[in-house]
């Protein structure tokens, strides 16, 4: 039997298209208006909330909860101090990215990691004579993102601490009475914070969110609308961008986190006195340079797109729903370079965008390359340049 | 008199849209842009002003559809904060209570669409594809300059013989639709696929927009199709919003215009074009201020463009006869509402879900005609077509939270009255077109807290636009294409050497659209070239 979110009652009366979706084995709405585009709007120009839930939630505690992580996950979780979160990846002995995920930390000795998929046994089975306790928490908890221009002039007027959150900080506070974490993140790339709340209060703080949201455009938004402006945000997906190297039959379905574009969580790797897992065999990546691909975003020549349609006697199309398809990426040559994972039109940048893989000598912003796209039942290529993700990156996410 | 020391590539004569367009295009090429404008804001007719405290209203033009795309890239719009809010829905309230509610779901449509009639229930795909069939074949027309069929040169020869190649190649369904719309009126091209008087009268609303005919008039089929062919993300007749109205995007275009070069002088009005041995070399600012350029753009309609800048008698006798003849006869008003709260329409109770886009008053083509009436004898309509356009709804920095602007375009409102006169009759028009929304919305009335009357008179008065003609000179056939503004004169030069016209008075049209301003750049810097060797 599927489950129900927290906040599922009141979301399905706001619900019109009645389209849902499963999301780790709860109900999650695509949509709730008949299209995604105006929830996108909606994140973009005012504010929406999006039902994370679902999200498996690991409790990560004890004494030595700290070496657990830093021991496993990519990035140093002793620079994140309580109060603060971190994205990260986690990866296998040879370097190949597992998953991503969040790990917010409350105490010295207490953290919260939120993923797509569940790692209870994993974790549990590199704890060794470690003191450290892992609980599922998942179901105890409702998690409600915020996001938009105007989430925190909403929030503010029910819990005045989202004020002084920096990005990736979160906080304790009170919603219509119910203690909730509120953190300053999210997956839109937008200014946006995430409320945590124990299940049972979960729809009064909902309730508590929408009040506070009327007149400032708040509306709910689905998994459509939210990969929308995930794709802007040029953040990476699990099975779109990359997949599980626990679960891939190839080294062609494997990725480096140098090669998901995660340098940045790199830097410093070699000073780093911390044996974490696949540290070695990326160290050696990095020094030996044999990365396979770089990630890189890819805009479309509108231009060549609008011809290559109109010659062939269609309307060029501008569809927002993203593709998550391999599109094939060429040079000049017709030699293949590369390969687009998610395209789709963006409305905010009146244009396609595409996050891809090239190799990593043609990584430079501003490098041409060929997109290949079925037209007509066959293939034609579109101009498309090379530029460094986020596509869509406003100001006010970080301000 | 006053002589500045600057000297300007090109002086723009007039800040909206379409001369901060071309001044942008022309800063981008390298020149030396001047935009002179005469009020205190850019924009001309796109403005948003707060005229209350958190209330931002839309004046004039309020929304967007038929920009064209090209512009958006080209002048780098987004980086600058272009951001359209597509409309989700349009909202067609009835007479007797009901509605027409069509939104973003096909499905969903076809039945509110059989509710009506189950008739019509396939009607609108084949109607829609086979509108969307001759949009494809025009659309490449509005991104061009217009041929000139009555020149000689080996380029006015080749341009026509594009033209005629490019029409050749269409289905003859498709052409013969052309014709039908470009000739023939909103309803008998309409009454080929519904019957439905609800949904005949929401699609023929967008027959008569800013034009003195109604929907039975030969001409309204021509208004339609020029409606229809505005796209957005691909999708043709789609509208939108723009972030902070049109002033928004006004403001926009503005910053982008400077990114590239341009300077803007506000509070600058222009008295006249200098001109010297029948060639521009300047203008006269009304303070005596003269500002000297190569060349002069004028981004004011055809009738200041050749009759108030520059003198007639510098002119061709029949140019200035085809624009002294030119139809301008504004029809359209607008009346703007501040809010207290939002409409409420009986049948749909307390949602108000179905003012996220237009708001449709013109519940059947009897009632657009009959609205028509008035005007024909010199009066504004006792029941307006209105188009009402709620933006804070999608939009909450148009408004303070829970409070709401309204624009509503009225039709019909003739410059000319008969036996009377715009300034006597604000007031009570205003007081008719609220009647009758309190008629489809009651107690609309009690949630007025400020209302703004902008007549054909204040349009003309304020924007400049001559008798308060919206798209700088009537779309009728005879006025458009190669005949816009007038035969001979299509390609954006006038005349005299140096002076160029880049308004709306200018192919393809008004709208806020930007082609005139782009088309007209693009042969500036053709003829530029070609003097310079």
């Amino acid at each position: 039997m599927i489950k129900k979110t927290p906040f599922y009652e009141r979301l399905d009366q706001l619900n019109e298209s009645q389209r849902w979706g499963h999301w780790s084995g709860y109900l999650s709405a695509l949509t709730y208006g008949m299209s995604p585009k105006h929830e996108y709007f909606a994140v973009r120009n005012s504010a929406g909330f999006f039902d994370t839930s679902p999200l498996y939630k690991h409790r990560i505690s004890g004494p030595d909860a700290e070496r657990l992580l830093a021991g496993v996950m990519t990035r140093d979780i002793r620079q994140c101090r309580p109060g603060k979160a971190q994205y990260t990846v986690w990866c296998d002995d040879r370097g190949f990215v597992l998953e991503d995920g969040v790990v917010f930390r409350h105490s010295e000795t207490d953290f919260l990691l939120t993923a797509a998929e569940p790692n209870f046994g994993y974790l549990g089975d590199l704890v060794g004579r470690l003191d450290v306790t892992i609980e599922d928490v998942t179901d105890d908890f409702g998690m409600l993102a915020v996001q938009g221009p105007r989430s925190r002039a909403i929030l503010a007027k029910l819990a005045p601490e989202v004020e002084k959150l920096a990005y990736f900080e979160h906080a304790d506070a009170k919603i219509a009475k119910a203690p909730v974490t509120i953190s300053r993140t999210g997956y839109t790339g937008d200014l946006g914070f995430e409320v945590r709340v124990a299940r049972d209060e979960a729809l009064s703080v909902l309730d508590a969110v929408i009040e506070a949201g009327e007149g400032h455009g708040l509306r709910p938004f689905g998994e459509e609308a939210l990969l929308m402006t995930r794709i802007e945000a040029g953040l990476v997906l699990i099975n779109v961008e990359f997949f599980s190297s626990r679960y891939a039959y190839t080294d062609h379905d494997r990725i480096t986190p140098k090669e998901l574009g995660f340098g940045w969580m790199l830097k410093g790797i070699d000073a780093d006195d911390r044996p974490f897992i696949g540290r070695d065999a990326i160290r050696r990546e990095l020094a030996d340079r044999t990365s396979r691909w770089a990630s890189v975003g890819l805009v479309l020549d509108w231009a060549d797109y609008d011809r290559v349609y109109n010659q062939a006697g269609l309307i060029p199309p501008k569809d927002e729903t993203p593709q998550e398809y391999d599109s094939m990426l060429y040079d000049a040559d017709g030699e293949r370079i590369g390969y687009a994972t998610s395209l789709m039109y963006s409305p905010m940048l009146q244009r396609h965008i595409a996050l891809a893989r090239v190799r990593p000598d043609l990584a430079a912003s501003g490098t041409r390359v060929n997109l290949e796209l079925t037209i007509n039942h066959h293939y034609e290529t579109v101009v498309a340049e090379v530029t460094r993700p986020p596509f869509f990156n406003p100001p006010r996410k970080t301000a | 008199m006053a002589s500045t020391e600057k000297n300007y590539d090109v002086i723009v004569v007039g800040g909206g849209h379409n001369g901060l367009v071309n001044g942008a295009y022309l800063a981008k090429s390298g020149l030396k842009v001047l935009i002179v404008e005469r009020r205190h804001l850019v924009g001309g007719a796109a403005i948003t002003e707060e005229l209350r405290p958190g209330f931002h209203f839309t004046s004039f033009s309020y929304a967007l559809s038929l920009l064209r795309p090209d512009i958006v890239h080209e002048l780098d719009l987004v980086r600058h904060g272009f951001m359209p809010i597509l409309m989700p829905s349009s909202f067609a309230p009835m007479e007797n209570g009901d509605y027409l509610l069509l939104g973003q779901d096909r499905d969903e449509n076809i039945k509110e669409i059989m509710r009506h009639s189950p008739h019509d229930a396939d009607a609108m795909d084949r109607y829609e594809y086979d509108v969307e069939r001759v949009c494809q074949l025009v659309k490449p027309l509005l991104d061009k300059v217009p041929p000139n069929i009555f020149g000689g040169s080996p380029e006015d020869l080749e341009e026509t013989a594009d033209l005629v190649k490019h029409l050749k190649g269409a289905d003859r369904k498709v052409i013969h639709d052309l014709v039908r719309l470009l000739t023939g009126s909103a309803a008998d091209f309409l009454d080929d696929y519904f019957e439905s008087d609800i949904l005949k009268g929401y699609i023929a609303s967008s027959g008569i927009i800013g034009t003195k005919v109604g929907p039975l008039s030969q001409g309204s089929g021509m208004v339609l199709l020029y409606h229809s062919i505005g796209e957005h993300d691909g999708h043709f007749g789609a509208w939108s919003f723009h972030k902070g109205g049109n002033g928004g995007f006004t403001q926009v275009l503005a910053r982008a215009a400077r990114a590239y070069g341009v300077e803007i002088m506000l509070n600058a009005p222009v008295a006249s074009v200098i001109t010297r041995n029948g060639a521009a070399v300047g203008v006269a600012l009304e303070d005596g201020t003269e500002l000297t350029a190569r060349t002069v753009v004028s981004a004011l309609d055809p009738r200041r463009t050749f009759t108030q800048l520059v003198q007639p008698r510098e002119l061709p006798g029949d140019l200035v006869e085809n624009i002294n003849r030119m139809r301008f006869q504004g029809t359209s008003a607008k009346v703007n509402f501040a809010l207290d709260g939002a409409p409420r329409y009986p049948a749909l109770g307390d949602r108000t879900d179905q003012y996220l886009g237009f708001v449709n008053i013109g519940p059947s083509m009897e009632y657009l005609e009959r609205a028509f009436d008035d005007a024909k004898y010199g009066w504004y309509s006792q029941r307006p077509y209105i188009d009402c356009a709620i933006q804070s709804f999608v939009d909450p920095d148009m408004a303070p939270p829970g409070k709401h602007v309204m624009s509503c375009f009225v039709q019909y409102a003739p410059y000319h009255l008969k036996g009377s006169d715009w300034d006597t009759e604000r007031e009570p028009f205003a007081d008719t077109v609220q009647a009758t929304l309190e008629s489809f919305f009651p107690g609309f009335g009690d949630l007025v807290l400020q209302r703004e009357v902008k007549t054909p008179l204040d349009i003309e008065r304020t924007v400049g636009l001559t008798e308060g003609n919206i798209f700088a000179g009537e779309f009728f056939a005879p006025q458009m294409y190669f005949f816009r503004p007038a035969p001979g004169w299509s390609q954006y030069r006038t005349p005299i050497d140096g002076y160029y016209q880049c308004g709306s008075g200018t192919h393809p049209g008004g709208c806020v659209m930007g082609a005139p301003g782009k088309l007209a750049s693009q042969q500036i810097l053709r003829d530029l070239k070609a003097s310079d060797g």
